[in-house]
């Protein structure tokens, strides 16, 4: 296999709580960083999969420090694919409107925000649900993008 | 776990914030407890100094919402200043720019309060 082809894959597995969130970006930054990105480009993907592990911890498992978070990162072709899964609960992406800072503002919403970051921070982010139970995020960049 | 600090301190009537190290899910409450006191003092004058903040996630950009209207609605304001480029463009991505006030120097940033007419 030459260095085109190869395929480098990392995994972690981590309980759902907010003082892990600092060992996830750690890990998406140890992939990242044997892949060839851009030091400004391998700190947007830490912040995305920060936003969405958040997400998983605040909304899928409501704080509960016994969920588990599954993340997969592989690395292939210049496509860095980061699936992160849980089995919380089941979350409807379409239902979370693109946030209005004004009205934000006014309404003291703190919240949704994460979402937002997320889609303007990654190439491609899509919402599965695996298995019938089981929730999963994928996060893409392009290494020539 | 993550490091973050917020140190509090006057600069004549201004309360200015010293944030430093990394702000998410995990410290933002730390920087709640900070502008919770603020808000007890009655001090709604407030400089965010980012000089020595590396990282933000959505969750420390909250708490700036959380509490500008309360500061605004008491004749008083969240400024921002030093920020490194990495994490203004997180707030800029979010369209920040647009709600709050940025200044390179932390006494420019002070020195509206006293003289909001000059920019």
């Amino acid at each position: 296999m030459n260095a085109l082809n190869k395929i480098l894959e990392h995994q972690i597995v981590v309980k759902s709580t907010t003082d892990n969130l600092e060992k996830i970006r750690e890990f998406t930054k140890n992939a990242a960083l044997h892949s060839g990105f851009g030091e400004d480009t391998i700190g947007k993907i830490i912040l995305a999969v920060d936003e969405a592990c958040t997400n998983i911890i605040k909304h899928a498992y409501k704080f509960s420090p016994d969920g588990i978070i599954y993340i997969s990162i592989k690395f292939s072709e210049g496509k860095f694919v980061v699936s992160i899964t849980d089995e919380g609960v089941q979350f409807d992406p379409t239902q979370v409107p693109e946030p209005d800072l004004r009205e934000y503002y006014k309404q003291k919403r703190v919240g949704g925000l994460g979402m937002f970051l997320i889609k303007r921070l990654m190439d491609e982010v899509n919402y599965n649900t695996i298995s019938g139970n089981k929730n999963q995020v994928v996060l893409i960049k392009y290494l020539s993008q | 776990m993550a490091e973050f600090n917020a140190n509090l301190r006057g600069v004549g009537s201004v309360s200015v914030i010293d944030v430093k190290g990394y702000l998410d899910a995990h410290t933002a409450p730390e920087l709640e407890n900070v502008f919770n006191r603020l808000v007890d003092l009655k001090q709604y004058q407030v400089v965010v100094n980012f000089d020595d903040l590396k990282y933000i996630s959505s969750a420390g950009l909250g708490v700036f919402m959380a509490y500008v209207e309360t500061m605004r609605e008491n004749q008083g304001d969240i400024k921002f200043s030093n920020m490194k480029e990495n994490v203004y463009n997180i707030f800029d991505l979010l369209g920040f720019p647009i709600l709050y006030e940025f200044f390179k120097e932390e006494n420019e940033a002070v020195k509206k309060f006293s003289d909001p007419a000059k920019s």
